[in-house]
């Protein structure tokens, strides 16, 4: 039973982790139309700040602060540099423009800082394991739920609440028709990327917290999840990405959990192998099988 | 208030228009008429800034406005009602009107303006907070239109804003735009329904392969109606 209770709150806060960056791709995706492989290297420079912040002594709060504003500017400066020159390329460039992004700032952090893995050390409060019965989670996994709530409550309101929300709803839905109303692409392209940041910022810190180290390539996995997710979760509606999410949460928890110990080296074949059942069921994804019941 | 100077547009190797000449002044409804296929939508798209011109001016009130980005376009005084409606299925018949006056500064002018098109359109005051996707095709209408009022437009382009209606709402929709006419509204309409375009409209171009054919005002055109149809019918064949 108490076993029940880790798997739910890992799980979700794990899958919740996931949700966050699968929605920054997809508010991207759907004003753009391409995935932005890029978005992993977000996790990255967040990872640096910290870093960095954390050497020059600053409080953890204040780090924290200013490490996730590093992504949501880094966002925002990805997409003024190398996103808004080809915003009427073909969708290939954009795709290739991400990769090549992804691979410039990784080599980037390899050379100049460093290709090994740097410690971070994290405050005793954020690590603490509270103890439930035979199991428990530590703060950062309860952070994580919290952290993820608070964001997706705030991310709904804002589209659904401020003229900007709304114009990103509509540019997502139909863009030229978008800018027949006044709505200005740039403003809203600049705002969907500074969220998708904001959210991977949030999403970095929660990964920081559990591994207390960064690396040069410590965005490539989470974002390869997320993107999993994304199309496990349905690519035409932003709460296919939180599904999709958090279902990659729980498998993975899951089956780390309730597998043998033998079995437990083929966690993610196995895990990828449900998602692609459940895909060739459902090929636009989980959000689909709900839609059809309007 | 509107010209267009011989303007040419490519598809590719393929022109879409050759040398468009047309002007509409305020307070008329000037129709651009032809068959599928002819150029209307394409000559459209091109003042709206959406299609990029190979040649040729576009003056907007004494004003170039070649090169400009729709959005700009739109915060001059002129914007389109695409075909087939294009109403954001996914929000509220409210929300769809709130995005149509995002140009509009005067907040307070745009809840006036909301006023007057929830009583030009009482079913859209009923169905404000539903989806718009659940509208009919006719209220989608509407409402499309009514978004773009909502930008307190000093020239309306409509593109086909009959396609695809049930004969009696095709009848209401253009009573419609002849209200707007009375309003003191400047439109340029694109349709492909002739008889029933050139009863409302002042002034009306037969446009065909990209080329203006024939010009006129509605009594001229349709009182050569022969002539207009075979122009519509020489079409009709190729296609």
């Amino acid at each position: 039973m108490e076993d029940v209770f880790s798997v739910l709150i890992i799980g979700l806060s794990v899958g919740g982790m996931y949700a966050l960056l699968a929605l920054g791709l997809a508010l991207v995706f759907g004003i753009l139309g391409f995935i932005n492989f890029a978005h992993g290297e977000l996790i990255a420079i967040t990872g640096y700040a910290t870093y960095f912040l954390i050497m020059s002594g600053m409080p953890f709060i204040l780090v924290l602060v200013f490490a996730v504003l590093s992504a949501m500017i880094g966002a925002m400066a990805i997409e003024r540099i190398a996103f808004r020159p080809i915003r009427n390329a073909y969708l290939t460039t954009g795709i290739l423009t991400s990769f090549g992004l992804e691979m410039i700032i990784q080599s980037s952090w390899s050379n100049l800082i460093s290709p090994l893995r740097l410690p971070i050390k994290r405050p005793d409060w954020l690590i603490q394991f509270w103890e439930i019965g035979d199991s428990g989670f530590s703060t950062y996994q309860g952070l994580a739920i919290v952290l993820t709530l608070i964001s997706l409550i705030a991310l709904s309101l804002f589209l659904k609440k401020t003229t900007m929300g709304l114009s990103m709803q509509a540019a997502a839905a139909d863009f030229p028709v978008a800018q027949l109303m006044g709505i200005r692409a740039n403003r809203v392209i600049a705002t969907a990327f500074a969220i998708s940041g904001l959210l991977a910022g949030i999403a970095a810190f929660l990964w920081i917290a559990q591994r207390g180290s960064c690396d040069p390539f410590m965005g490539f996995n989470p974002l390869i999840k997320a993107f999993i997710a994304l199309v496990f979760g349905g690519m035409s509606r932003l709460s296919g990405a939180v599904i999709g999410g958090i279902l990659i949460g729980f498998i993975e928890v899951g089956l780390r959990t309730y597998l043998p110990d033998s079995a437990v080296q083929f966690q993610e074949p196995i895990a990828y192998f449900i998602v692609i059942i459940i895909l060739m069921r459902w090929p636009d994804g989980l959000i689909s099988v709900f839609r059809k019941q309007e | 208030m509107l010209a267009i100077e011989n303007i040419t547009v490519n598809y590719g190797p393929i022109v879409a228009l050759r040398d468009l000449s047309l002007t509409v002044s305020k307070g008329e409804i000037v129709a651009l008429l032809g068959p599928n296929g002819a150029g209307k939508s394409t000559a459209l798209k091109a003042i709206m800034g959406m299609q990029p011109l190979k040649s040729g001016q576009i003056m907007f009130e004494g004003k170039s406005i070649n090169g400009l980005a729709t959005e700009n376009i739109v915060r001059r005084g002129m914007t389109m009602t695409p075909e087939g409606r294009r109403v954001f299925a996914d929000l509220t018949v409210d929300e769809n009107l709130i995005l149509g006056a995002v140009a509009q500064k005067d907040k307070h002018a745009a809840e006036i303006t909301k006023k007057e098109i929830f009583k030009m359109f009482p079913i859209l005051e009923e169905r404000r907070n539903q989806r718009s996707g659940t509208l009919s095709g006719g209220q989608q209408q509407q409402l499309a239109i009514g978004r773009s009022l909502m930008s307190a437009p000093r020239l309306l382009l409509l593109d086909e804003p009959s396609l695809g209606l049930a004969p009696l709402v095709v009848e209401q929709i253009f009573m419609l735009i002849q209200e707007l006419k009375q309003k003191g509204n400047t439109i340029l309409l694109v349709e492909q329904n002739t008889e029933l375009s050139l009863a409302i409209a002042d002034r009306g171009y037969i446009c065909v392969n990209g080329r203006i054919e024939i010009s006129g005002t509605s009594r001229q055109l349709a009182a050569s109606s022969d002539v207009v149809n075979a122009y519509l019918g020489i079409e009709e064949k190729q296609d």
